[in-house]
């Protein structure tokens, strides 16, 4: 009868379900099979534990996830903002040390130098670039307005505002850069 | 006629079927080998002899071809949340989405995103628990009802549960926000936050102001910058992302 307990299925069995006699096979049986288990006291088990999680990886996260327009519109609104802000305030900055240090800058000599030195492809992407990301952060400010006052939370209404935003953002950007 | 029966009472012949055989590309990473970096393993199964849904194709794949991939897996109904992952670049649960039949497509499944990882398809959510412990979800009364039975609640004010109660905390929702991508040590992200407005709005509880003045920092709630991957994902067709925005509300005239 214990024959059949030495087969490999054995090792499956619950120890509540064996009697002390088969208890005392299985103990023999143990390292026959691939698998072999050694005691560990809760002192290793915890360093083991331990020296585990120092080195587990971080699942991968923004390049895996699908494309969606709800985080795509979030990262172009947070880019855009960035943007727009940077060249705002360069520019004030840069007008206001002009002015403390007598360095010359004024809005004319500004325009001639745009005039005069910037060729025309820099011309457009400045002005497209900066068209169309206000346009669009203006149009997700409002969007982002919307949401704040409880409306539009829905699946639907995200996609629906999402798209809307998108096309208001080619109109006015358009609109900005034939100005 | 005669002929008709006979032959269907008989056994016949299943025609062989050509095997459609598709591609899925699994993550893996075992703690045994520590220094070996995460990689994507590929498996080929095939469709014919496969269920309709990504978890029969895991199990197929473990019981039949590896037994060494590991994921979570409980219910097989979308009700106990084990198997939530990354599939096709999106969270779900592995119970819950079909098979893409395209056999020329390959399938890719990743863990739920930034986690860290235990083994394979298995993500550590210790700290996701203690978020969710954190918020206290359960009712807080200075009394129990009179007649020592059910704290009562009108029709309407039950009504106001639907839509969050029902969530299984399987974390999809969370691990698919960027803003608890980055910022998941301090902020409590989309699911803990339901349930944190599902306590709040709650007419039997009375600890509504406590629960409030935990969420009044600049961490804990205000990281939602309302990006909507919450919703979009969850398996469950629920909303945190609505429910958040009501508690920012609910804050804002506090």
């Amino acid at each position: 009868m214990f024959k059949s307990f030495l087969k490999p299925g054995i090792v499956g069995l619950r120890p509540t379900l064996m009697t002390s006699n088969t208890r005392g096979l299985m103990a023999a049986v143990r390292h026959q099979g691939t698998v072999v288990t050694k005691m560990t006291s809760e002192k290793e088990q915890n360093e083991l534990l331990v020296s585990q999680r120092k080195v587990r990886p971080v699942s991968p996260h923004l390049t895996i996830y699908q494309p969606q327009l709800t985080w795509y519109l979030s990262s172009l609104h947070r880019v855009s903002g960035v943007f727009l802000a940077l060249v705002f305030y360069s520019v004030t900055i840069g007008f206001g040390v002009s002015t403390v240090f007598g360095l010359g800058l004024s809005t004319e000599n500004l325009a001639q130098f745009y005039n005069e030195k910037v060729p025309s492809w820099m011309d457009l992407t400045v002005k497209a670039g900066y068209g169309y990301l206000f346009a669009f952060h203006f149009g997700n400010g409002i969007r982002h307005l919307i949401w704040d006052a409880g409306k539009e939370l829905t699946i639907k209404g995200v996609y629906r505002t999402g798209y809307a935003v998108l096309a208001l953002t080619a109109i006015m950007g358009s609109y900005i850069l034939t100005w | 006629m005669f002929n008709a029966i006979i032959k269907r009472g008989l056994a016949t012949e299943a025609k062989a079927v050509a095997p459609r055989l598709k591609t899925f590309k699994i993550y893996r990473w075992s703690p045994d080998k520590p220094a070996e970096k995460p990689r994507l393993q590929e498996y080929q199964v095939d469709l014919n002899q496969c269920g309709p849904m990504v978890l029969d194709a895991l199990i197929k794949i473990k019981n039949e071809q590896d037994a060494t991939l590991t994921f979570r897996r409980s219910c097989r109904e979308g009700i106990c949340g084990s198997c939530a992952m990354n599939i096709g670049g999106r969270n779900t649960l592995a119970c819950l989405c079909r098979i893409d039949q395209n056999e020329n497509k390959q399938s890719k499944i990743y863990p739920l995103p930034h986690m860290y990882i235990v083994r394979d398809l298995v993500p550590d959510l210790t700290h996701f628990y203690k978020q969710y412990k954190s918020i206290q979800p359960y009712l807080q009364r200075s009394q129990v009802p009179e007649d020592g039975k059910e704290n009562l609640q009108s029709i309407a004010d039950r009504k106001k549960l639907d839509g969050l109660y029902e969530c299984i905390l399987c974390a999809c929702c969370s691990t698919s926000c960027p803003s608890y991508w980055w910022n998941q040590e301090q902020y409590l992200g989309p699911a803990v936050l339901m349930q944190a407005y599902r306590w709040l709005i709650d007419s039997r509880d009375e600890a509504a102001g406590i629960r409030k003045q935990m969420l009044q920092n600049s961490m804990s709630l205000y990281r939602c910058h309302t990006i909507m991957n919450c919703t979009r994902t969850c398996p469950k067709g629920l909303n945190p992302g609505k429910a958040i925005a009501e508690i920012k509300k609910a804050l804002a005239v506090d």
